[in-house]
C-alpha cells in the first residue's frame, strides 16, 4: 500500500510539474530573471501548491497518517549555517541551468542527454554532501 | 490557456500530491530528500523508489500523449555538470529544495523553509544576472 500511494503521489507531482511548465527550463530561468524579461509563472505554481498543502498540515493536527506511523515533526531549531550554505549552492546550480530535483526527475524521459548529464551530476553531488554537512553542523 | 493559469492548475496538482503523501504516507514530499535518501540508503527505499517511478513515468506518458515535453536545457556539458553538482550538494547540505522547503516548508510556516526559499531564489537570481552579464544567455 505504501508503494502504491507513493507512486500515485509521485505521479501527481510529475503531472503538476509538466502541466505548470516547470519542466521547461526557460520558464524557470525566466522567473529568476528579475532584472530582465521576468516570468511570474513560478509564483502561481508555488501559490497553487501551498494552498492544498497548508490545508493538509492543518488537517494533520491531532491525527495520524492513514497508513500508520506519525507525521514528521517540524524542525524548530531555526536556520543554521548548513541550511544557508546549502540554499546558496542550490540556488546557484538552479540558476545555471533551470533544473531542480523534482523537474530533473520528471523530465528524465524527454529531457534528452542534457537531462541525464544533469541528473547524474546531481546524484554525485548528493552522494558527496553528507561529510561536508557533518563538518558544518559540528559545534564550532 | 494562459501560462499563469496552467501554472496555478499545475501548482494545485503539486500541492495535492504533497497533501496525499503527507496524509496517507505520513511523509514530507521533498524531491531532493526522497532521491537523496535512496542514495544514502537511509531507509524507506522501496517507498521512495515507488514515488520516483511515478514521478518519471506519468510525465513520460503525458509528454508522449501531448508533445509537451521540452526542457530547452542548455547543451553546455560544463554548465550541466556544474549545475547538477551544485544542486545535489546544496539540497542535501541545506536539507531541501523547491518542493521540500518551498512547498511543504512554507505551507507549515516553517522559518527554515522560508529562509531557505528566500536564499535560493536570491542566489538563483544573482546567478542568472551574472550569466547574462557574461553573455552566457
Amino acid at each position: 500500500m505504501r508503494m502504491l500511494w507513493a507512486a500515485i503521489a509521485g505521479g501527481l507531482f510529475g503531472l503538476g510539474l509538466i502541466v505548470s511548465g516547470m519542466t521547461n527550463t526557460r520558464k524557470v530561468l525566466g522567473w529568476l530573471d528579475f532584472f530582465g524579461d521576468w516570468d511570474p509563472t513560478l509564483a502561481f505554481v508555488m501559490g497553487g501548491a501551498i494552498l492544498p498543502m497548508a490545508a493538509a498540515w492543518a488537517f494533520a493536527r491531532r491525527r495520524r497518517p492513514v497508513l500508520g506511523g506519525r507525521f514528521p515533526e517540524a524542525n524548530t531549531s531555526g536556520p543554521d549555517r548548513a541550511l544557508a550554505l546549502g540554499a546558496v549552492l542550490f540556488g546557484m546550480g538552479w540558476g545555471l541551468v533551470g533544473l531542480c530535483p523534482g523537474p530533473a526527475l520528471a523530465s528524465l524521459s524527454f529531457g534528452g542527454w542534457q537531462g541525464l548529464v544533469f541528473l547524474i551530476a546531481m546524484a554525485a553531488g548528493m552522494y558527496l554532501a553528507p561529510p561536508i554537512k557533518r563538518r558544518l553542523t559540528k559545534p564550532a | 490557456m494562459m501560462d499563469w493559469m496552467m501554472g496555478l492548475l499545475g501548482g494545485l496538482m503539486i500541492g495535492c500530491a504533497g497533501a496525499l503523501y503527507l496524509l496517507v504516507n505520513g511523509r514530507v514530499m521533498g524531491a531532493s530528500g526522497i532521491m537523496g535518501g535512496v542514495i544514502d540508503g537511509s531507509g524507506r527505499t522501496v517507498e521512495r523508489i515507488a514515488f520516483i517511478a511515478g514521478l518519471i513515468m506519468v510525465p513520460a506518458f503525458v509528454a508522449w500523449m501531448t508533445g509537451w515535453g521540452q526542457t530547452h536545457a542548455t547543451s553546455s556539458v560544463g554548465l550541466l555538470v556544474a549545475a547538477g553538482l551544485l544542486v545535489g550538494l546544496g539540497t542535501r547540505i541545506g536539507n531541501g529544495c523547491t518542493s521540500g522547503h518551498g512547498v511543504c516548508g512554507i505551507s507549515r510556516l516553517s522559518l527554515r523553509g522560508i529562509v531557505s526559499t528566500v536564499i535560493y531564489i536570491g542566489a538563483g537570481a544573482v546567478t542568472v544576472a551574472a550569466l547574462r552579464a557574461l553573455g552566457g544567455m
